[in-house]
């Protein structure tokens, strides 16, 4: 990994970790995760994670905007962009310097949803292969939030704009699998293929297909390299 | 050193450059002038390669500004207007930050950050949050992390603004000492600010260059009116029509005074002739006592004024 993109991930942190955002999203995704979770574990009685893994993409939707949405507005508000942009650096390590930070903000918040998979292996047997491939779904399905994150936040100097249709993006194809029922035939697969939660709950089941991988891969892919388009759409004649 | 030939830059209908052509030797500094929207920043902004104009070339060192970004980019330390510097960071993180992105080895950070806080004057706030920092300290963090990299060029936009005159003084002399080994490029509105510093001078008004020059031949280029400054102690009462009888004479203005008897005018006459002795003689004849006459210089404002104007 090239040594500026590790520049710009450590300052990502240190101003996430340095300033209260980063324990304020991080609590407050435990506690709405955790109240969905224990709340519907008792009424099920059953020891499954299957609760926690429907819950955290939902989450998702509202968490993850809202730790990529300043990550580079704020710079294009501030106009430090120019002072980055101006340094002999290329634009794509700056987004991937922005992603990996916050793929490390997004790994710590899920690492720390371990407690209730504990909690609850105390309860009753949990199978571990389930349980492990339910958090490398959502490592996956938040790395693909981020980059939309990070890409709506290269279009605007407005943080508030680049939550709103960081959210929309995502809401839409989180939807697009909860539709199906109103969808011609002939779109079903593609609605279904296009899904995020489709992929996610093919992965969190259990099976990893390289199909479903190959999605998030070329999401992440697609929006990352959109950022750095936007990145260097002020070069255009 | 820097070579840029027929430069434009449009956004939409507007021409923001238009059709600049100039070089900037080494070790020249350069200041840069205009009124605000002239074109100044557009300019430096393409030639740090932050953008791309719509025609023309820039080169730095003999390397194309647009095919060898990154090359030029190494050469350049830049201080863009306001400074813009992450407010949550403290000074020294931030120096060590940019540094390891110019690509200065790890064990010179330290030795290199109490070098440059020392040449800018840091060192009292070397650990504090950048935010905390007043307009003058933050300006000078900028200008510290324009030169962490001992580059050839400086370019600085508007680097004294903000600051009380201590300050400008302070950071008007750092730039000429950095500006006897490196090229410098200074943007400003501020024209003492040039006179003081500048061996050169660009004045861009709506995107072209109007002049171009040392500060002494645009003051003698100026092509308005010369004027004198006269104070006189009488008790006549139709001076002014006896002023403008003087030849040459071609306007004359009285500035108003408290005293009846003391009077002031603002004379003009044409560039090139100097009608003082006739107005001594005038005063003589007149029995008007002389207290001041003295020939005012065009000033750069002047200068300025004529060009960026109508």
């Amino acid at each position: 990994m090239s040594n500026h993109v590790a520049i710009f991930c450590k300052r990502e942190l240190r101003s996430y970790f340095d300033s209260p955002i980063a324990y304020i999203v991080i609590t407050i995704f435990l506690l709405i995760s955790g109240w969905f979770f224990f709340s519907d574990l008792f009424l099920a009685n059953q020891a499954s994670l299957r609760n926690l893994f429907g819950i955290i993409p939902f989450i998702f939707m509202f968490f993850i905007p809202a730790i990529t949405m300043r990550l580079i507005s704020e710079e294009k508000k501030s106009g430090t962009i120019e002072i980055l942009l101006t340094l002999p650096v290329k634009d794509h390590q700056i987004i991937l310097g922005k992603f990996l930070a916050g793929m490390i903000l997004i790994s710590v918040a899920v690492i720390l949803t371990l407690v209730y998979t504990f909690t609850l292996s105390g309860l009753g047997n949990l199978d571990s292969g389930s349980v492990a491939s339910g958090y490398l779904g959502l490592i996956f399905l938040g790395a693909a939030y981020l980059s939309i994150g990070i890409f709506t936040s290269s279009l605007t100097q407005n943080q508030i704009v680049a939550f709103i249709f960081s959210f929309l993006i995502i809401f839409v194809l989180y939807l697009l699998d909860n539709v199906l029922m109103f969808v011609p035939g002939f779109l079903i697969s593609l609605f279904e293929y296009l899904s995020v939660n489709y992929h996610f709950s093919n992965i969190s089941r259990g099976v990893i297909d390289s199909r479903d991988v190959i999605y998030y891969l070329s999401l992440i892919f697609l929006f990352l390299f959109l950022s750095v388009r936007a990145l260097s759409s002020r070069k255009w004649r | 050193m820097i070579t840029i030939k027929n430069l434009t830059k449009k956004y939409g209908n507007l021409k923001a450059v238009d059709d600049v052509t100039f070089d900037v030797h080494t070790g020249e500094i350069l200041g840069f002038l205009g009124p605000n929207g002239a074109g100044k920043t557009t300019t430096v902004r393409i030639i740090t390669c932050y953008m791309l104009p719509s025609s023309g070339r820039v080169e730095v060192d003999g390397f194309n500004a647009f095919d060898h970004s990154l090359e030029v980019r190494k050469k350049i330390g830049y201080l863009p207007e306001n400074a813009p510097l992450y407010s949550e960071m403290n000074v020294l993180d931030y120096l060590h930050f940019i540094m390891g992105l110019r690509d200065i080895p790890k064990d010179r950070f330290n030795q290199r950050a109490s070098e440059i806080s020392e040449i800018c004057g840091l060192e009292d706030v070397i650990h504090r949050n950048i935010g905390e920092l007043s307009k003058g300290y933050k300006q000078r963090v900028g200008l510290a992390q324009a030169m962490v990299h001992d580059p050839e060029i400086l370019i600085l936009d508007e680097p004294t603004s903000g600051l009380d005159p201590n300050q400008i003084v302070e950071i008007r002399n750092l730039i000429k000492e950095l500006g006897k080994e490196k090229t410098v490029i200074l943007c400003t509105h501020i024209l003492p600010e040039v006179e003081a510093t500048c061996g050169r001078v660009l004045i861009i008004n709506q995107g072209k260059i109007v002049a171009d020059g040392s500060p002494a031949e645009l003051q003698s280029s100026f092509q308005g009116k010369a004027r004198i400054y006269l104070e006189l102690r009488t008790p006549d009462v139709d001076v002014i029509a006896k002023l403008l009888k003087i030849k040459h004479v071609e306007k004359a203005e009285p500035i108003s005074t408290d005293e009846t008897d003391l009077k002031k005018f603002a004379l003009e006459c044409a560039q090139g002739v100097d009608p003082r002795e006739n107005i001594f003689h005038k005063a003589v004849e007149n029995k008007w006592i002389i207290l001041e006459l003295r020939k005012e210089q065009a000033s750069l404002e002047d200068v300025f004024r004529q060009l960026t104007t109508s």
